[in-house]
């Protein structure tokens, strides 16, 4: 990975910000930053080797990879409290990863095995944890808008204070589905987060060729929903925007917009020979803008870079990466009479159970 | 010291080219780094260092062809000693030769891949082709571009609307090259926003137009079914023949590779229920064009069903001719006398495969190819049984409410007397399509489980 030296944050602008965004405060410590590099490091070394697995065919089907948005994942699950749902869309490796899930289980998902998260049953697109409140990994365009704000629903009815993150595309935006929820979380005052991971692709097409307002965190203006644009490669301004988004929601407010500014490094799936943008634009947020290289220049500009400890949780990293590839290479393939289980939850006439 | 090893694009790739090289020895490179450039017939892709060290050698010379996956094309001097094959990373540049954007069609199991092999292998001649006329080798994805193009020219309202259509030229390459000859204003990219676009495609039609919609795969037109259903199969009724509605709704639909319970499904049964729509499944090129040529000129709702595993394969198409097969006419695609194979789709190369493998054993199928499912030449069908007295259904859909069940009880009601052995159906297992490998192979039909019904049904 390219070790940023030069730059200061200042020069870091997330494109076509407003004054709207908020700049990340200087209320951070090392530890938070170590931690934050951890975990984002860990999602780039893992979706690196998902690509690799891929390539050798361990992986089939789509595989989208989350590289170069490490940031938002990272960030919005460090304002998160226990019991906050999450959901998303089919690009879930990351998200699965920071709610804490073992890597190995995620791994293993990628490549169809027994020892998946979903028992292979579901592959890369659909990844679940109940114990995390992680609600997946959905395959259909936007269709984690509704259930997100469904699952805030539930806080409501419940009144217990939890709030759901709802994560979405610059794509998914233009969902009708989105705006139905919009109108009904604002009605009923639904904790819900919409945060939509704006990396300025919906597959090959760039937003200003599918969307009449690009400014997405304008979205909620009729809806009366407060929105903001954020930094979504600076974890720390992506964290502090989820706080502020959570204070609003927990002080029964209702729903709240995010919109993170973000970049996809790779193909849409790895099948995406990504002829609409030049090597050159990808090169250049790598070089710029990269959430990774952002906190290493952080911990350097405070004097806190310390070889050992970086080095350490590289080498910590990859052995993690290593062992998952190597479990979900090993991990049986599914039991035959796996076929017919999870259909219902309880046996049904004629189903087997 | 870390070996790079050559990576494959897909998981079919044995070789390929090592175009060129981004680094030079001593040069140190941070995982990620693009590092060499290789090329085989379908694609360039960039390979990206994932690993970070330095380089120590490069053991093979650009412009190697040949060049066998996994096998070892530097040395990064670096911490650790692990193996680290390059990963492949889709090239930025344009390629002039565009890769398959089906993965299905690279991959898919070996029963597949068989299928797919000798699929075109007994496809008799179509009766209604003109003497002396000459065939040309064509894939389904351009046998069914060259349809549009042509009634595009013929007709200026036809248009055709979709996800990456224009630009992108197609998430699986259909449209290549219509933005090019007809323009934005007739190749329309649209917002990922199906419910909404199929409306407007609808209300265009009413007011005369004719759409051509493609959904990027027919999971995704669930969000526009209400439109579909409710608004174009229904308006001509409920206006006492006032309002038309001549638009298409068309993409590739069933079984796709590895992809899961949301993106893997067979629609035919689903439409093929539903009066005021007709339901077309075509099985090789040349019925995909002619087909879908029909289908744009008729002034109904059509709702096209393609096959994502066969965009990449060829067939003979009729060349030079106005090429139009009429929709609602069964095709025999191999006589048999001991029984009939009733199928669509993918599912007919499938049949086709089954017939020769029982041939072996003395058993003489009829494939009879539906091609269109609503409104469906059971004629045909039932012909045909009346003389091999034995009848299994063959679709990638789920058994209940199916298109088999349809045909076994038209069957039961028109050919009664002249069944030996109950109908047999093949479908999908009854369950939604898991991803496991060898799950997803278990729950599919098959050309085994056809050969078994096919057994079972004359009693060997
Ligand atoms: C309803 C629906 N339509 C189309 C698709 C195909 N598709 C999958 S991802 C995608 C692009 C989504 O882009 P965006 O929302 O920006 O998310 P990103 O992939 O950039 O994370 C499309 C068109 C789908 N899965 N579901
Ligand atoms: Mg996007």
């Amino acid at each position: 990975m390219a070790r940023g030296t030069t730059g200061t944050a200042g020069r870091r602008k997330a494109n076509g910000a407003e004054a709207t965004v908020k700049k990340a405060g200087p209320s951070t410590t090392k530890d938070e930053l170590l931690k934050y590099y951890r975990e984002m490091l860990l999602i780039r070394r893992f979706e690196e080797r998902a690509g690799q697995l891929y390539g050798m065919g361990l992986i089939g089907g789509f595989c989208h990879l989350y590289i170069g948005q490490e940031a938002i994942a990272v960030g919005c699950q460090a304002a998160k409290r226990p019991g906050d749902q999450m959901i998303t869309s089919y690009r879930d490796h990351g998200h699965m990863l920071v709610c804490g899930m073992d890597p190995k289980e995620v791994m293993a998902e990628l490549t169809g095995r027994s020892g998946g998260s979903s028992r292979g049953k579901g592959g890369s697109m659909h990844m679940f944890s109940t114990e995390a409140a992680f609600y997946g990994g959905h395959g259909i365009v936007g269709a984690q808008v509704s259930l997100g704000t469904g699952l805030a629903f539930a806080n409501a009815y419940r009144g217990d204070g939890k709030v759901a993150f709802a994560y979405y595309g610059d794509g998914a935006a233009n969902q009708g589905q989105v705006y139905e929820s919009f109108n009904m979380a604002q009605v009923w005052n639904l904790p819900v987060i919409y945060c939509i991971e704006n990396n300025e692709y919906a597959m090959g097409t760039a937003i200003d060729r599918s969307s009449s307002e690009t400014k997405l965190y304008k979205r909620g203006i009729s809806f009366n929903i407060p929105g903001e644009e954020v930094d979504g490669m600076d974890v720390l301004a992506v964290k502090e925007a989820a706080e502020r988004a959570c204070a609003h929601c927990r002080a029964g407010n209702g729903p709240y917009i995010l919109e993170l500014k973000t970049y996809r490094y790779r193909g849409h799936s790895m099948s995406d020979p990504a002829k609409y943008r030049t090597r050159e634009e990808v090169d250049e947020v790598r070089k710029t803008r990269d959430p990774i290289d952002f906190v290493e220049e952080l911990l350097e500009k405070n004097g806190w870079a310390d070889e050992g400890a970086l080095k350490a949780i590289d080498a910590e990293v990859k052995k993690i990466v290593a062992e998952a590839a190597e479990f979900a290479r090993t991990s049986p393939e599914p039991d035959p009479a796996e076929l017919y289980t999870d259909v219902y939850t309880v046996a049904v006439e004629g189903v087997p159970a | 010291m870390t070996d790079i090893l050559m990576p494959a694009l897909s998981p079919t790739m044995e070789e390929g080219t090592l175009a060129k090289w981004h680094v030079k020895v001593g040069d140190k490179v941070s995982s990620g780094d693009i590092i060499a450039e290789i090329e085989t017939d379908k694609a360039t892709m960039e390979v990206e260092a994932v690993d970070e060290g330095v380089i120590e050698a490069l053991l093979v010379a650009e412009g190697t062809e040949e060049v066998k996956v996994n096998s070892v094309i530097a040395r990064l001097a670096g911490e650790g000693g692990a193996v680290a094959p390059a990963a492949p990373q889709p090239a930025a540049a344009a390629d002039p030769n565009p890769q398959p954007a089906s993965r299905a069609e690279a991959k898919g199991d070996p029963v597949r891949a068989a299928a797919a092999a000798t699929s075109a292998a007994s496809t008799l001649k179509d009766p209604d082709l003109p003497e002396g006329v000459n065939l040309v080798k064509v894939t389904l994805r351009d046998a069914l571009r060259d349809a549009m193009a042509e009634e595009m020219r013929r007709d200026p309202d036809v248009f055709l609307m979709g996800e990456e259509v224009a630009q992108y030229q197609g998430a699986y390459k259909v449209s290549r090259g219509l933005l090019d000859e007809f323009g934005p204003k007739r190749v329309i990219d649209t917002p990922i926003t199906e419910h909404g676009f199929a409306g407007i495609a609808v209300g265009a039609a009413m007011a005369g137009l004719k759409p051509i919609v493609e959904f990027m795969t027919f999971n995704f037109a669930m969000q526009a079914i209400d439109h579909i259903i409710n608004s174009a199969a229904k308006t001509l009724y409920m206006s006492g023949g006032q309002i038309k509605c001549s638009i298409v709704f068309r993409g590739p639909n069933g079984a796709a590779a590895r992809v899961g319970a949301q993106h893997s499904q067979d629609y035919g049964a689903w439409y093929a229920h539903v009066p005021g729509l007709k339901v077309l499944a075509p099985y090789d090129s040349a019925d995909a064009k002619g087909m879908l040529k029909a289908a744009i000129r008729d002034p109904n709702p059509v709702v096209f069903l393609e096959h994502e595993m066969l965009y990449g394969q060829e067939f003979e198409v009729p060349e030079g001719i106005d090429w139009v097969v009429p929709i609602g006419k069964a095709k025999i695609r191999r006589v048999g006398t001991d029984v009939t194979l009733v199928a669509y789709s993918r599912m007919v190369g499938f049949c086709l495969q089954a017939a020769e493998k029982l041939a072996e054993e003395g058993i003489e199928a009829e494939v009879v190819d539906l091609r269109t499912l609503r409104p469906m030449d059971i004629g045909t069908v039932i012909e045909s049984i009346k003389k091999t007295n034995r009848v299994v259904t063959v679709e990638e859909g789920w058994g209940p409410m199916g298109v088999g069940a349809e045909i076994s009880a038209k069957a039961v009601e028109l050919a009664f007397d002249y069944l030996d052995a109950p109908p047999a159906r093949v479908h999908q297992e009854d369950v939604p399509l898991p991803y496991a490998a060898n799950l997803e192979l278990l729950s599919m039909p098959s050309i085994d489980r056809i050969v078994a019904a096919v057994k079972a049904v004359t009693y060997r």
